[in-house]
């Protein structure tokens, strides 16, 4: 029942989106998000668009799944639709009791929903097509201008990778300790929300007490193998920017000047 | 031949409970194992063969007496990385040792930290994973392998660091038994082979045949020392520490004291049956 969840996933391919560089995916997604927020109106925000559908036409991911990721956070989008719908000021076309609702309201309500589903859908489109791997090396390699001002990077990017291969292993362990729980007559299917959530403490400290004790094994494993922090590490693959990277990031660029000169026109 | 692991009247406490007397762990070893040997190191729980392992990488620190790895001395932390070079370790819980999501990655763990090149790094990965017969799940996710083929892994990225000695610490325990075949068939592979001195810690008596030299502990004392064709037969001995013999060698016994003449030292499960033959055709 856990096996499902869709964390980061990844849907191996072949497509240019695929052998992309993972720097530079992580560079166009924040230079798309960049531009989405500086998209004023219809036009700007077809640009935008434009570039989004390339990118799915590109990847060759099926747009069915980024709609599916879409939906954990359909509550904070009908949200900001109707608290923008509601509250702001300007022209008013119908009142009704204490509700008015703006043209202006109309606008930045529906562009408020658009731009949050882009979002969405731009950011997953990088995890679906960047292995875990190749986005933490990415951001390692992104983030290493930082070391100069001591952030930990190296460390902050091992954290990540090691996050990500325990989960499917603490997934696992959660499955066997609600088994063993629910053998011995626990019940997390019904009751109040509250009594649901009494319910899980059974499962929270043993599957805490057993995250624990891993974490000191893999410490001591990974010491075992000359582990001694990023300090003369080398790696088994080592990122490099082919000349596809840098044809795809000046189109972007591209885009994005175009954006801003649009929203500049109030557009 | 020389000697990778060299223990001098090693002893070793772990800091007790509060207004306990602490017990010692490991009282006055002294071992010696050859390069190219393999060893077993048999136990019940709480013998302290675990403690001696993890001496022998300097996971832990000799409380007394000396502890040499190729003839540096353990105590020197700035030898540690030279040392654990030399020998890795291969632990019990295999989900708790592997370190990335894609098996390459993981293998490759070792040689990163030490600094290797790349190019040299993707030789290394391919030749373990061919070593230990896990050629073909190169890209696969560790987590989707079976308990046998993630020890092999594990092993794999051992191997990788191109050590002089496996010390396996109890690795087969949470196996089934095609897991632990596997890893044993491998561990013996590569000490023929490729000449890796393998230190196997382990309380599975059957998996002792496969050494060469056999060595007993008990309550932090090596008790027994020997060729597995002279230890493993003493099934008395074995007994009165909370050992069972083989059991070839146990049924062997319990045929000799019903008046049987077969020899005890017939211990694979060929032998003892041609041994049992042998002695009803006669």
């Amino acid at each position: 029942m856990l096996k499902d969840i869709t964390l980061g996933q990844y849907f191996p391919g072949t497509s240019l989106a695929h052998r992309l560089d993972p720097r530079t995916k992580i560079l166009l997604t924040v230079l798309y998000i960049a531009a989405l927020f500086c998209a004023k109106s219809f036009v700007s925000y077809g640009v935008v668009a434009l570039l989004l559908f390339a990118g799915i036409k590109v990847s060759g991911v099926a747009p069915r799944a980024l709609v599916r990721g879409l939906k954990p956070i359909l509550f904070i989008i009908c949200f900001t639709a109707i608290l923008n719908l509601f509250y702001t000021p300007g022209e008013a076309l119908v009142t009704f009791w204490i509700f008015r609702i703006t043209k202006e309201g109309i606008f930045t309500a529906f562009f408020m929903v658009l731009r949050i589903t882009m979002l969405i859908m731009g950011t997953f489109l990088l995890t679906y097509t960047t292995s875990p791997i190749g986005l933490t090396d990415g951001l390692e390699s992104l983030l290493n201008p930082l070391k100069k001002i001591k952030v930990p990077v190296h460390e902050l990017a091992m954290i990540m990778s090691i996050a990500l291969r325990m989960i499917p292993t603490l997934i696992e362990e959660t499955d066997k300790i609600m088994s063993a729980q629910q053998a011995r007559g626990a019940d997390f299917e019904s009751g109040n929300l509250f009594q649901r959530a009494k319910a899980l403490v059974p499962i929270l400290v043993p599957l805490f007490i057993s995250a624990f004790r891993r974490a000191d094994e893999l410490a001591v494993a990974m010491e075992c193998r000359c582990y001694h922090g990023g300090e003369g590490r080398t790696k088994l693959h080592v990122l490099q920017y082919k000349t596809r990277d840098y044809i795809v990031f000046l189109a972007y660029v591209l885009v994005l000047v175009t954006v801003l000169v649009l929203a500049h026109f109030g557009l | 031949m020389s000697d990778i692991i060299k223990t001098e009247n090693l002893s070793f406490s772990y800091p007790p409970d509060e207004g306990k007397e602490p017990v010692l762990a490991l009282n006055d070893i002294d071992l010696s194992i050859g390069q190219g040997s393999f060893i077993a190191v048999l136990g019940h729980n709480g013998s302290g063969k675990s403690t001696l392992a993890k001496h022998m990488n300097a996971v832990l620190l000799p409380g007394g007496g000396k502890v040499w790895v190729d003839g540096m001395d353990t105590l020197d932390e700035s030898l540690l990385l030279e040392i654990r070079r030399r020998v890795g370790m291969v632990f019990q819980n295999p989900d708790n040792q592997i370190v990335a999501n894609v098996v390459e990655e993981d293998v490759a763990f070792g040689p990163e930290n030490m600094g290797v090149p790349s190019e040299e790094i993707q030789r290394r990965v391919t030749a373990a994973l061919k070593a230990v017969g896990m050629e073909e799940f190169i890209l696969h996710a560790p987590h989707h392998l079976s308990g046998g083929q993630k020890q092999r892994v594990a092993i794999a990225g051992v191997i990788a660091m191109e050590p002089a000695c496996i010390v396996l610490d109890e690795s087969t325990a949470m196996l089934d038994p095609l897991g632990r075949r596997e890893v044993l068939d491998t561990v013996k592979q590569l000490n023929r082979e490729k000449g890796i001195t393998v230190v196997l810690i382990t309380h599975h008596i059957d998996e002792a045949i496969l050494a060469d030299r056999v060595v007993v502990m008990d309550s932090g004392m090596v008790v027994m020392d020997g060729a597995p064709g002279e230890i493993l037969v003493q099934v008395e001995e074995l007994r009165k520490i909370g050992l069972a013999a083989p059991h070839t060698v146990e049924l062997l016994y319990g045929l000799r004291q019903d008046g049987f003449d077969v020899p005890l030292d017939a211990l694979g499960i060929q032998e003892c049956a041609d041994a049992i033959v042998g002695s009803l055709k006669s």
